[in-house]
């Protein structure tokens, strides 16, 4: 039996049109891979390849310009993100498609157990049990308890790092986004990441990944695509809108 | 997904309009007034849809239409053109051909809406208090007492002082009178919920006070929102998704990280960028 992927991009290009400075901005071009349940495929290629671009296309911050993505769901249909409207995104995106990015995106004012807890919380998860299960990860990831009370808005970068990790991982994604999750944590707790995102593996989400160190990549993927920077990135600056 | 209000082709135009108003008016022609006959086109075309405990932002400067579209659904303004259908417990509305019972009857019933201005919302001449009791009277709560405590409930729920429930709101600070006009508007637990820059000209904490009490209102309750607002933070805060206008015309919408991240339409990118 042949495993059947979660997420098939084919021919993805994402190009930028600045209509304050009249220019086309090639980002990604022609990408194409899998991503399977259970499996982690790590995107890697030099800055500019477009990594983080053909992730933000998956979860469609970014409009694909061209190609498809083709999620299958829970409910077994196939949806092409580039086309989905915006109601199945938000759907999606509540449900079973996950995002960790370089930088903690989290509502102001709000204690970093809540923050953590926020995707249980929007599933309908009571409070307490969602708060419990959010302690539980943060202790893994070893931020000290004194910070789970407080609003992480002044945490260092590695404790925001952290509580991002700890929400994303939490929420248990059909399929995960992973921007760069370990780019500025200690090896310890590097080591306690790999050992989480193994365990989720498990679990059966499929994960695709850019990881900032090589030997991230060779302890988690399963699977490697070499991004190059798209042809006529190099001279964008020259290059005029049609 | 329940889907409550449905928008189309909703249009506003002051003046006696002509037939060439819509052509040499909008973003292109970088004005809402008609050349041909000095019509104002306040707005032209707006379409969208609203689903249960949703936000949608509706983002522009001023003039641009943005607080038409609302005021329109509102029935503080008639349109001029357009169709616009509120779903509600099984029934559906065709708001614009309503009569003005009818009208009235939404409005105090299922509607709510929360204004920039406070003497818009509230009545100045009663108490903060009695604000909430009078559009609780409407909803055929009679007893004195049920009143009192409900309003009690919900100014607590804004944090009002109720110790302060019997003073007229003139007595009030903005950001307080901001949050007695939250508690009427939500006094009879409407499924749909306008807010015209309800943070606009407030001091930056009591910005940020108003904003987490409309969160946790929505999640608590599940209240379908349009927001309307000039503010890229409140936008990002708040809304799920974003419509764009500018002269009286949508020029953009889509999910709200993608309009700030990856605007398609010049004029997003320029605000975008212009953001602080």
């Amino acid at each position: 039996m042949t495993l059947k992927s979660v997420l098939k991009v084919e021919g993805f290009s994402k190009s930028f049109t600045l209509h304050e400075q009249g220019k086309l901005i090639p980002s990604s071009s022609n990408v194409n891979f899998e991503v399977f349940p259970g499996r982690l495929t790590a995107l890697i290629g030099p800055t500019g390849a477009g990594k983080s671009t053909v992730l933000k296309g998956v979860y469609r911050t970014y409009i694909p310009s061209s190609g498809r993505i083709l999620y299958r769901s829970e409910n077994g249909n196939t949806v092409d993100l580039v086309k989905a409207d915006e109601h199945q995104i938000l759907g999606l995106r509540k449900r079973e498609i996950g995002f960790v990015t370089q930088f903690l995106h989290a509502l102001p004012r709000q204690s970093t157990e809540d923050v953590v807890a926020m995707p249980l919380f929007t599933r309908g998860v009571r409070r307490e049990l969602a708060r419990e299960q959010a302690r539980k990860i943060l202790q893994m990831l070893n931020l000290p308890e004194r910070l789970w009370g407080i609003s992480p808005a002044t945490f260092s970068g590695g404790e925001k790092q952290r509580v991002n990790l700890a929400r994303g991982l939490l929420a248990k994604p059909r399929l995960l986004l992973l921007d760069e999750p370990t780019a500025s944590l200690d090896p310890v707790t590097t080591e306690r990441v790999i050992e989480l995102i193994n365990n989720l593996k498990s679990d059966g989400t499929a994960i695709l990944a850019i990881f900032h160190h090589p030997d991230v990549v060779d302890k988690l993927s399963d699977d490697v695509v070499r991004l190059a920077p798209p042809v006529g990135a190099e001279s964008f600056f020259e290059e005029k809108i049609a | 997904m329940d889907k409550v209000l449905e928008v189309r082709n909703l249009g506003k135009v002051f003046g006696k309009g002509c037939s060439r108003c819509f052509d040499e008016t909008g973003p292109k022609y970088e004005t809402n007034i008609c050349p041909h006959c000095g019509s104002v086109v306040a707005a032209h075309d707006v379409s969208f849809d609203l689903y249960k405990g949703e936000i949608l932002g509706i983002m522009g400067e001023s003039g641009s239409g943005k607080s038409t579209a609302v005021k329109n659904l509102f029935f503080d303004q008639e349109p001029s053109s357009g169709k616009a259908t509120f779903f509600d417990e099984g029934k559906q509305y065709d708001l614009f051909s309503l009569n003005a019972a009818q009208k009235r009857h939404l409005r105090n019933h299922r509607f709510g809406m929360v204004y920039q201005n406070p003497v818009q919302g509230l009545n100045f001449n009663v108490s903060a208090g009695g604000n909430i009791a009078e559009r609780l009277l409407m909803n055929d709560l009679r007893n004195y007492k049920e009143i009192r405590d409900r309003a009690i409930e919900l100014l607590r729920r804004t944090e009002v002082l109720t110790e302060r429930m019997d003073e007229l709101p003139k007595n009030f600070s903005g950001g307080m009178q901001q949050r007695v006009q939250i508690a009427k508007a939500l006094a009879i637990n409407p499924p749909l919920l306008f807010l015209d820059e309800v943070t606009t000209g407030l001091d930056l904490s009591v910005q940020a006070a108003i904003l987490d009490l409309i969160m946790e209102i929505q999640q608590e309750r599940g209240t379908a929102m349009i927001a309307v607002t000039h503010d890229l933070g409140v936008i990002r805060l708040l809304a799920g998704r974003t419509i764009v206008m500018k002269y009286g015309r949508v020029i953009e919408s889509g999910l709200t990280d993608q309009i700030l991240e990856d605007p398609q339409h010049a004029y997003t990118q320029r605000l975008v960028a212009s953001a602080l």
